[in-house]
């Protein structure tokens, strides 16, 4: 029937537009950050990283010191030993020293928990944000970010990074008013690492992140062939069953 | 009459026990092996099933993820972590119930648009469709709440911008919306009660009314793509002619659909449980913060049509209650469809040229609404929300007119049906 394929094709339409509508409604899409959660190595380095730079101020409260060991492949005792600071348990969470008042008081704001942050914000976010600050001297913190512009955050990583200059260029912009532009970065000081060394620093603690956002990730995507092998076999089989009755009906 | 049936029963052993004092074998009969059921049912035919299967996956995820929540303000962001994280495979039921949430509106979406292809909803036939709106109503209502539980800050500012829409009502306004939240802002006592309607209220009335929906369909009998009514042809045993037994025949033909679908609906669930932000919004991953507003926010994908519906109408007489009544308007004309309907025919396949194309404009109106509802209310946006909410409303109020005067092309006696 003719009114059939043009509903039926209606319906892929509407199923083809929506996702693309949502994907495009993210507003800011930033570059790939081109990280891996099957990479063992990479998550136990961006394990490392997130314990000695980031859990100072930033909680991870649904995650739990174990279950990382584990799905990492860490054993308890270098777990104990190089990444447990506190007096925790390995079964607890990890939890921040700095009381929320206190943060406030300091940064103007409570850091943030990072369990979820890269479902919340995406990792290629997390990765440019990373990557984006620049000397400001006009701020408290000496630095500001072109991804999260007056971010409270000061720049951690700047002995690794060094110092960046941000370049803006001028435009002209609505009705003749010049506007301001980013145009690049320039790096005013080195830092311990390599620009392309301090990418990859980024990129295993992003892939950190992204992995305690969702733990099962890998294990779910692995689930899923299975399952999707199984189904089809079993649709092959529905559609032989089906088919063999049908041949009745006339 | 006690013991005279006791004699006439056949069956022996614990099936004859049970027979003789419950009418199983004759609910059986009735409903699934001497159900008759057109033949031609064709792919559309397919997703009453598959509501009634998301049903019950709902129903079942719902009681486990139901023993690990807790509706509370304080717990319930981090207790669906612990369920995604600490609960054995809590995450694969999590991922099925809020996938399901979405599958159940793409599955009742395609459904309600069969019923428009063939007229399902034609005399007499009037019930069935009135009983799946109230279903739809209810769905709704069921889907709203549930999207509060998980206390992220996307299920705070939704519930916050739907409930105020009570606020726009005059006089009554504020403390309806007071009502509703328990208190003067979204607060615990609202997702408390909010959680009671979700797990307890709603899905038993989903329960009735989808018992009421299918009671009411089988008293008439399905009607079919041809829309002919297979009762008028029967044989010498009083069977419709072009009718055959639901079991086996469209159990084993559902069994491979429901695969199929399953197929895609598992594909979802393993590869792609945020549906790229669509089935789980990205602002939902953090919990609730009333003094943090998320930069755009909008209702999940099934509300945006009406959501777009809403916004397209401006405030005047210093009120936006407007918007509030067009897009109570556009769900309550669809329970009028019946008899807005005036076709001499039922199925699209045998109707004119203007209800098809009415049709297709519908379809890509609803589509187009959606896509409005998630955008922000600027650029092209509002003034494509305006044109079609307008010819959402001309698709129904104009159909008395175009439904009549259409041409329409001669139905045959029996169903058309070409052998496998």
């Amino acid at each position: 029937m003719r009114t059939d394929t043009l509903a039926r094709a209606f319906t892929a339409l509407a199923l083809l537009v929506l996702p693309v509508a949502a994907h495009a409604e993210e507003g800011g899409s930033f570059p790939a950050a081109g990280n891996d959660i099957r990479n063992h190595a990479s998550l136990q380095r961006g394990a490392r990283n997130f314990m000695n730079y980031c859990s100072g101020c930033h909680s991870a409260q649904y995650v739990r010191y174990n279950r990382v060991a584990k799905d990492l492949g860490i054993p308890e005792a270098e777990l104990k030993a190089n990444l447990m600071f506190t007096s925790e348990k390995s079964f607890e969470t990890i939890r921040i020293a700095m009381r929320p008042e206190d943060a406030k008081k300091w940064f103007g704001t409570t850091p943030p928990d990072l369990s979820l942050m890269a479902r919340a914000r995406g990792s290629d976010y997390i990765y440019a944000f990373l990557r984006s600050f620049y000397a400001d001297p006009a701020k408290p913190t000496g630095v500001n970010n072109t991804v999260l512009a007056g971010t409270a955050m000061p720049h951690v990583l700047a002995d690794l990074q060094g110092v960046q200059r941000a370049v803006f260029r001028t435009e002209p912009g609505e009705g003749g008013v010049a506007k301001t532009e980013f145009d690049r970065f320039e790096l005013a000081q080195p830092g311990t690492l390599s620009p392309e060394k301090y990418d990859d620093f980024v990129r295993d603690t992003v892939n950190f992140l992204q992995y305690i956002g969702e733990p099962v990730e890998a294990q779910r995507r692995d689930l899923g062939v299975w399952v999707t092998l199984f189904l089809l076999v079993f649709t092959a089989f529905a559609y032989l069953l089906y088919k063999e009755y049908w041949r009745d009906v006339h | 009459m006690g013991t005279e049936s006791v004699g006439k029963t056949q069956g022996a052993g614990l099936w004859g026990w049970i027979t003789e004092r419950f009418p199983i074998d004759e609910m059986l009969r009735e409903h699934v092996t001497e159900y008759w059921t057109p033949k031609n049912f064709n792919f559309w035919y397919i997703f009453g099933v598959i509501s009634g299967f998301v049903l019950v996956v709902q129903l079942v995820t719902g009681m486990f993820l139901t023993m690990n929540y807790k509706p509370s303000a304080a717990e319930a962001f981090a207790s669906v972590e612990y369920i995604m994280r600490d609960v054995e495979w809590g995450w694969l039921i999590r991922y099925l119930h809020s996938t399901g949430a979405s599958a159940f509106f793409i599955v009742v979406y395609l459904h309600m648009f069969r019923a428009l292809l063939y007229g399902s909803y034609r005399a007499p036939r009037e019930l069935v469709w009135i009983f799946g709106m109230v279903i739809y109503l209810a769905l709704m209502a069921e889907a709203f709440m549930g999207y509060l539980l998980p206390w992220g800050n996307m299920s705070y500012w939704g519930a916050q911008v739907i409930v105020s829409l009570f606020g726009t009502f005059p006089l009554i306004g504020d403390a309806l919306v007071e009502w509703i939240r328990g208190d003067f802002y979204i607060s615990d006592i609202t997702l408390n009660r909010f959680f009671a309607l979700h797990v307890a209220v709603l899905p038993i009335v989903l329960v009735f009314l989808a018992v009421a929906h299918i009671l009411a369909l089988h008293k008439v009998g399905s009607l079919n793509p041809d829309g002919v009514e297979i009762w008028d042809e029967t044989d010498a045993r009083g069977i419709p002619k072009d009718g055959i037994a639901f079991h086996p025949y469209f159990t084993v033909k559902d069994l491979f659909y429901l695969a199929m679908f399953l197929l895609l609906f598992c594909g979802i669930v393993f590869f792609a449980p945020t549906f790229n932000g669509l089935f789980l919004e990205a602002p939902n991953f953090e919990p609730a913060n009333a003094m943090n507003t998320p930069p755009h926010i909008s209702p999940v994908w099934y509300f945006t049509p009406f959501y777009a519906m809403l916004r397209a109408v401006p405030s005047f007489l210093g009120t936006q209650v407007w918007g509030v009544l067009v897009m109570f308007a556009a769900i309550v004309l669809l329970f009028f469809l019946p008899w807005l309907d005036r076709s001499p025919v039922k199925s699209i396949r045998y109707k004119g040229p203007i209800t098809k194309v009415a049709l297709g404009l519908f379809a890509v109106t609803f589509v187009v609404l959606g896509v409005c509802g998630m955008k922000p209310a600027v650029g092209i946006y509002p003034l494509l929300a305006r044109i079609f909410t307008l010819l959402y409303f001309a698709f129904f109020l104009l159909m008395p007119w175009y439904s009549r005067i259409d041409s329409v092309k001669p139905v045959p006696k029996r169903v058309t049906y070409h052998a496998h």
